[in-house]
């Protein structure tokens, strides 16, 4: 490694799931964005509860790049378990703090990196009572150590501290962990050549910025977007969603008078129940979610074709994680696209949405509600575990006060007076799109919802003209909705041969990549892809190129698969580049997947190497 | 099958109910079962019921899953939302409804597949959330659509229409339901409209989940010699141990008929609901305390054991509290809350991302 990299450089600390290594990480990422510099944190975490080794990302890039990357400059090695792993992760000329109140095996040892021993649980020992603050100080003392490697600022770590720590009575906590703080960073000072040539600055890139998760960003959606009724089943990594959507209802949906609550939020016993219960309150008038992983999906594919059959409003979020089956629960994968647009059995085909951050988790959250109560149908958003679990970086969260929610054709009893007679599944407007009543408002709305066959009368009907006639229109409904999910975000210039694609939480890593292979010249377009059905505009960019060059992350290439089905484009303008390990995709991935695949002329054989 | 549709001449000396509703008001469509089965009398039933509480038709909702018995929401109350949803999943739709909109009276038909096998974890937990929801199941021990398979409730011994006997242990939903801490728990049977009507009154208005098992006879698949579910067997093995009305609350519109006039002195017994409404048991055997979870438990056990087929409204927990009591719900149906009070606006938010600096 040669010369100074100002905020531009990667980290990682390695330690033991369940030691409170969560808040001392959380707080080096905090503090980097508080000191204004483009920063993101991956936290790759065992499906465990204590024991198992974790890690915690930190990526920091001044230009804004802050997808994952697979290099570290330097590794915060706390766990004894996984050292030779994170030994041999270094990159050659990168550094390695540990422990070093303990010897370390000479085994061990590489040359081409430096080996920065701190005797963090001496210190510990000598300074703090107790079994449970020497371990939980340690962690703080190694944040302590990497603020004077790395010039974080002190003064706002020990601001940050003070937020959390504030008030009298906490105030003995709030000293030991500065205590804690100083004796990492004196230590580090007086043995080490501080700073490292990897190093903040102070930047002003997070003035209007905040740093926050997908699931908390989608559950505030479902607060402004007045989802009043939500049913869930826990399972990692959706379950954050529901926490923080009754956390913003407990602040936000409480009766000031009678303490009571604006909301029903039901822990379901399994997926079937919390997407009955997302159904039976749809159909019901409310606005209603449930939050759930791909497991999740499986079970309730059932109930899916049954809200698309009986065109009821519901809003489905899915966080994915690694499958198939239990998969790897704690890693990330774009792993449900098809299963999301096709679930359940028979003919069927849902409005899907993929945010690429929180902040988009936030806004096409309040989508997800429109697009599932102007189309009487289910609506996935599929986020991921990186997106949803991760703090991000993002501009502040805004909302239009003019917002009102579109509820779609819902016929009040005043409606009803005016009309002869109410068909809930009669194309009136010649849209695809049939009214709909709620249920008490009034005898002439009422109407027998059912997933057997029907007639657009909404009788029961064994016969094919009659149900051939209903599920055309429902056909037509959803492919209409493609023009109304949001469009892809394209970036286009003149002379672009090629065509990148992606979707979702891709989007940092193929950013990045775009500018590095760019770099030797050749041009490409981007489109990142929003909504499912696909919009024309996704058709028409798709065929503006010679060759599309398709970044996601799964095994089966299934958004190739998706434009193949559902787009005239030929399958050879397609190719496809992918990365399914389980971490979120990085620039590295893309360009060795676009370089591949541009020398091998655009053939779909071969994988992105990982 | 029939395709008779009914005729729509209603006759003018029709009796009507508080709401001025006669009982053709309640009717549905004509039935597509067979002929003689015990759901249509359950249907029958069920429309005297509502009729005579005078529920206003659109006031209802109608969910089942799927099977004969979840069929039969089509033949009731045409002019109410009615739901067929899928195979033993109907409690948790009438989970979700009833917490969007608590206003509506629920009704919900499962049967015995539906609720005993396929739905068995559904049906328990929203018996678990206490749902304000009249939930009837038509018991006949037979899957009849699949043509004559045994159900999880067909009793050991029982034969089915070939002669091969069932070597399972039922599951009986009566004493399931006391186990899993139901707040009203009732058996009956579809061929003694007198019980079942004042259960069915009961059910509607007990505020929480009501249980009430209906052994509705299967004349097509289990109406035979070896059959404990046929007409012939319950009749001959039926013991009424607690017939129950609701008397005359304040709030609620009284029954057309004076339902309590038959009760015999000495032999009734009166349970005060918390939402001040009463439940006057009738008939009530002297050592049985219809509020004694443990006692009702152990007395129907024993009349298993004895080859008794024990009906009535067996069960009540007066101090009952719904779903929207443990969630702390407001009192207006949460689906047309306006939005103003459900949004927080630009400036809540502006305020709050200062806390993800």
């Amino acid at each position: 490694m040669t010369g100074s990299r100002i905020n531009d450089f990667a980290f990682k600390i390695g330690t033991v799931n369940g030691t409170g290594s969560a808040s001392a990480n959380g707080l080096v990422m905090q503090s980097i964005f508080r000191m204004g510099v483009p920063v993101s944190g991956k936290n790759v975490f065992p499906s465990n509860i204590q024991g198992l080794p974790t890690w915690y990302e930190i990526r920091v890039n001044g230009r804004g790049h802050v997808a994952r990357t697979p290099h570290f400059d330097l590794i915060v090695a706390m766990n004894p378990a996984t050292y030779a792993r994170d030994i041999a992760e270094v990159r050659p000329g990168g550094w390695l703090l540990h422990d070093s109140s303990w010897p370390m095996a000479d085994t061990l040892r590489r040359d081409d990196i430096t080996f920065l021993g701190v005797p963090l649980a001496n210190l510990c020992v000598r300074n703090f009572e107790g079994a449970r603050e020497r371990i939980l100080m340690k962690n703080i003392a190694y944040t302590g150590a990497l603020a004077a490697l790395l010039e974080i600022d002190l003064e706002i770590i020990r601001r940050l501290l003070e937020e959390t720590f504030g008030g009298p009575k906490k105030k003995h906590l709030l000293d030991s962990n500065f205590q804690a703080i100083r004796l990492g960073y004196d230590h580090a000072i007086e043995h080490f050549d501080c700073p490292l040539p990897i190093r903040l600055e102070p930047m002003r890139e997070n003035d209007d910025a905040i740093l926050i998760d997908g699931n908390t960003a989608a559950a505030l959606g479902c607060v402004y977007a007045g989802a009043t009724v939500a049913a869930w089943y826990p399972i990692t990594p959706s379950t954050s969603l529901v926490d923080a959507f009754t956390r913003f209802c407990g602040l936000y949906r409480v009766d000031p008078d009678t303490k009571r609550r604006r909301t029903a939020i039901i822990q379901a016993e399994d997926e079937l129940a919390a997407a009955g219960i997302t159904i039976g309150a749809g159909w019901a008038g409310a606005r209603s979610f449930t939050s759930t992983s791909g497991a999740g999906i499986s079970l309730m594919s059932e109930f899916l074709g049954l809200a698309y059959y009986a065109e009821i409003p519901s809003v489905f979020f899915n966080v994915e994680r690694v499958g198939p089956s239990t998969g790897m629960p704690t890693r990330t994968q774009q792993g449900d696209l098809l299963m999301c647009a096709y679930a359940s059995h028979g003919d069927t085909k849902h409005i899907c949405l993929y945010p690429n951050d929180p902040k988009e988790c936030f806004e096409l959250a309040v989508a997800a509600f429109d697009l599932a109560e102007r189309y009487q149908t289910p609506v996935f958003v599929l986020s991921d575990l990186d997106i949803g679990m991760n703090d991000w970086v993002v501009p502040r969260l805004r909302w239009d006060d003019a917002y009102r929610p579109d509820r779609g054709k819902v016929l009040s009893a005043e409606d009803l007076e005016k009309i002869e007679k109410f068909y809930r599944y009669l194309d009136v407007d010649g849209d695809g799109i049939p009214y709909r009543t709620v249920p008490g408002e009034s005898p002439k709305g009422a109407y027998f919802t059912r997933g057997s066959g029907h007639t657009k009368f909404g009788t029961y009907t064994e016969d094919s003209d009659e149900y051939t006639e209903v599920v055309d229109r429902l056909l037509e409904k959803i492919d209409r909705a493609g023009a109304a999910v949001p469009a892809p975000v394209i970036r286009s210039g003149p002379g672009a041969r090629f065509g990148l694609v992606t979707l979702g939480g891709c989007d940092g890593a193929v950013r990045e990549a775009l500018e590095e292979l760019e770099a030797d010249g050749e041009r490409f377009d981007y489109m990142r892809i929003r909504g499912f059905p696909f919009s024309a505009e996704v058709t028409r960019f798709l065929e503006a190129h010679e060759l599309n060059l398709v970044v996601e992350q799964n095994r089966d290439a299934q958004l190739l698969s998706l434009l193949t089905l559902e787009t005239p484009v030929a399958k050879e303008r397609l190719a496809s580049v992918r990365y399914y390990g389980g971490l979120p995709m990085s620039a590295h991935h893309v360009v060795t997947g676009v370089e591949e695949r541009l020398s091998l002329g655009g053939a779909r054989a071969g994988e992105a190497s990982a | 099958m029939t395709h008779i549709a009914k005729p729509r001449v209603i006759h003018p000396r029709l009796e009507k109910n508080a709401l001025g509703l006669t009982r053709r008001d309640y009717e549905g469509r004509m039935s597509t079962l067979c002929a003689g089965c015990g759901h249509d009398s359950v249907t029958a039933a069920l429309i005297e019921a509502v009729w005579e509480l005078g529920v206003p038709p659109h006031r209802a909702a109608k969910l089942s899953g799927i099977g004969c018995s979840s069929k039969t929401p089509t033949y009731f109350m045409s002019s109410s939302h009615g739901f067929n949803s899928v195979h033993g999943r109907m409690p948790s739709i009438a989970t979700g409804a009833n917490a969007a909109n608590r206003d509506l009276v629920y009704i919900g038909i499962s049967g015995d597949g539906d609720s005993l096998s396929i739905g068995l974890g559904q049906m328990c937990h929203a018996i678990r959330r206490n749902i304000d929801l009249l939930y009837l199941i038509e018991n006949n021990g037979v899957y009849g659509l699949t043509k004559g398979q045994f159900s999880a409730s067909a009793d050991l011994g029982s034969k089915s229409k070939r002669g091969v006997p069932n070597r399972q242990p039922p599951i009986d939903p009566v004493l399931l339901s006391l186990a899993l801490g139901a707040t009203f728990v009732a058996r009956s049977f579809s061929g003694d409209r007198g019980q079942l009507v004042p259960i069915l009154e009961a059910g509607l208005r007990h505020p929480g989940f009501a249980m009430v098992d209906v052994i509705s006879p299967c004349v097509t698949f289990n109406d035979h010699e070896g059959s404990t579910k046929s007409y012939a067997y319950t009749r001959e093995h039926y013991r009424e141990v607690a017939e129950a009305a609701f008397t005359t609350p304040e709030d609620f519109v009284p029954p057309a008929e004076e339902i309590t006039t038959e009760i015999q002195p000495g032999r009734t017994r009166d349970v005060r609901m918390h939402d001040g409404s009463v439940v006057r048991f009738r008939k009530v055997a002297e050592e049985y305390d219809p509020t004694d979870r443990d006692r009702a438990y152990a007395y129907v056990r024993e009349h298993q054991e004895a080859g008794e087929v024990v009906t009535g409204l067996l069960y009540l927990d007066p101090g009952s509290e719904d779903h929207h009591d443990v969630l702390e719900t407001v009192e207006e149906p949460l689906w047309n809350l306006p939005f103003e009070r459900l949004c927080p606006g630009a400036e809540a938010l502006d305020e709050l991302m200062e806390r993800y600096r």
